[in-house]
């Protein structure tokens, strides 16, 4: 086979000028992270208030997060991105639709893919706080209000702070996936990871390298989530469980 | 000023819209098959006491689990289609678009699908084997006749869950430029100037198959296992 191997091409100064290809994939790398963790915390906020709803015995706001859930689990993150990216803002009143088509490009990506992956991922974390929630003994709810509790009270003194701490696991895989989910925005044209790599072949003609470079930088991040969730996991583990002390 | 809808260019489009669905149920047929034959024999190789199997069933299982899909389908649309076209000397031009997509996206869902059908697999009591092999059964036999059938009735509900993913998932040969059912409705969309409607129709299309496929897979559930 005819390729010849390069790997000195990341430090080639990049076709912009001002950069080499190696500072291409570290911007790609910081977007890559900058979005996938505040899509995360927007997932956890939305996430844990839609999965308590779908536990409160008041059936208007348990259907309402029911068919949320529903909603965002069953159409492609593709397709959901594409509608927050392209249809959304042609839906806005003309004026602020206006406005924010003129808005920095970048900032117009970096919003939708935000929005599109924590409501994506929101939706997931419900599930996963649901079961929490579920997985308690019936005996803790009834022994809150036995105590004179309200449900909020009970909520938020007894079944929330178990339930919490229990769902850490199951939110861990979630958490993986939400950086590797963050590589779709790259089909909006968000210059986070894999569009970087896409560039990089592009640019430098050296594609095995651009994407093993690019493919380890994902594993790299999978294997440093892994690691620091693990040991807040067994912090955080409840005595008595499975994975407790 | 709020914006009008005209959804008037979906009705001639959906010839078009229904060869793309095709070829989305096609890669996902495909998908669920290979990978469940290639995950069963992964799980195994992962649960053999050969170490260098096991080695290698883990070592692929976690680089898979640990890479985006995007990035497993632009290395199977940009590489993997020149080194084996260079490997085997296909001549140069022949779209090998469709069949690397798929190839790429067998290979990403064996790993999920091993991980599912390994937890089958423990979730058959011990004594199965050993019961097995006391009727003089080998390690194959016993696999295939005892082992087998019970982990996959187990796991029929987590199988179609996971090909229900599958099917959104191939939306994603959105990157390698196929007209899948989403690459042919953004086409429409792109040519009419009407993608907030095709978008929103592709959208409202996944949303019904998915839902009724999800609520076919929970009354399976409770037949299987009722609470």
């Amino acid at each position: 086979m005819g390729y010849q191997w390069n790997w000195g091409v990341f430090l080639q100064p990049s076709a912009s000028g001002d950069d080499t290809y190696l500072g291409w994939m570290f911007a790609g790398f910081k977007m890559t992270i900058a979005l996938s963790l505040s899509a995360w915390v927007m997932a956890l906020l939305l996430g844990a208030l839609v999965g308590v709803l779908r536990t409160v015995p008041n059936k208007t706001l348990a259907g309402i997060a029911t068919a949320y859930v529903e909603l965002f689990r069953n159409v492609p993150l593709l397709v959901q991105l594409f509608i927050w990216y392209f249809v959304l803002p042609e839906l806005l009143p003309a004026s602020i639709g206006n406005a924010y088509k003129q808005s920095n490009p970048v900032l117009q990506q970096f919003l939708a893919s935000m929005v599109c992956l924590g409501l994506f991922t929101s939706a997931r974390v419900a599930e996963q706080v649901r079961a929490g929630i579920n997985s308690l003994p019936k005996g803790q709810k009834n022994a809150g209000l036995a105590l004179g509790f309200t449900l909020a009270q009970t909520y938020r003194f007894v079944m929330l702070p178990m339930a919490f701490r229990l769902v850490v696991p199951p939110l861990t895989s979630e958490f993986l996936n939400i950086f590797k989910n963050s590589a779709v925005c790259s089909t909006i044209g968000l210059l986070e990871l894999a569009a970087q790599g896409r560039q990089l072949v592009d640019y430098t003609a050296q594609p095995y390298e651009s994407f093993i470079a690019v493919t380890l930088s994902y594993i790299i991040i999978n294997v440093t989530v892994m690691t620091l969730m693990h040991r807040f996991e067994k912090r955080i583990a409840v005595p008595g469980y499975i994975g407790g002390k | 000023m709020t914006y009008e809808f005209d959804w008037s260019s979906i009705p001639g489009a959906l010839p078009f819209l229904w060869d793309g669905m095709k070829i989305s149920l096609v890669i996902t047929a495909q998908a669920v098959v290979i990978g469940i034959v290639w995950g069963t024999l992964l799980a195994m190789m992962r649960l053999s006491s050969v170490k260098p199997l096991s080695w290698f069933a883990a070592g692929y299982v976690n680089l898979f689990r640990a890479v985006p899909l995007v990035m497993v389908l632009l290395w199977f649309f940009l590489i993997v289609p020149e080194f084996v076209g260079q490997l085997f000397n296909i001549p140069k031009g022949t779209d090998l678009r469709l069949s690397s997509a798929m190839a790429g996206f067998a290979l990403f869902e064996a790993a999920y699908y091993s991980e599912i059908i390994r937890a089958g697999i423990q979730s058959v009591p011990k004594g199965q084997i050993a019961a097995a092999s006391a009727l003089g059964m080998n390690y194959a036999q016993a696999m295939r006749l005892v082992v087998l059938p019970q982990a996959f009735r187990n796991m029929v509900p987590l199988l179609l869950t996971q090909a229900i993913i599958l099917f959104q998932d191939t939306s994603l040969v959105y990157v390698s430029a196929l007209a899948d059912f989403f690459g042919a409705a953004y086409k429409v969309g792109d040519r009419d100037g009407r993608l907030v409607e095709l978008l929103l129709f592709a959208g409202a299309v996944y949303f019904v198959i998915c839902f009724s496929a999800s609520q076919i897979v929970k009354r399976l559930q409770k037949k299987y296992h009722p609470a």
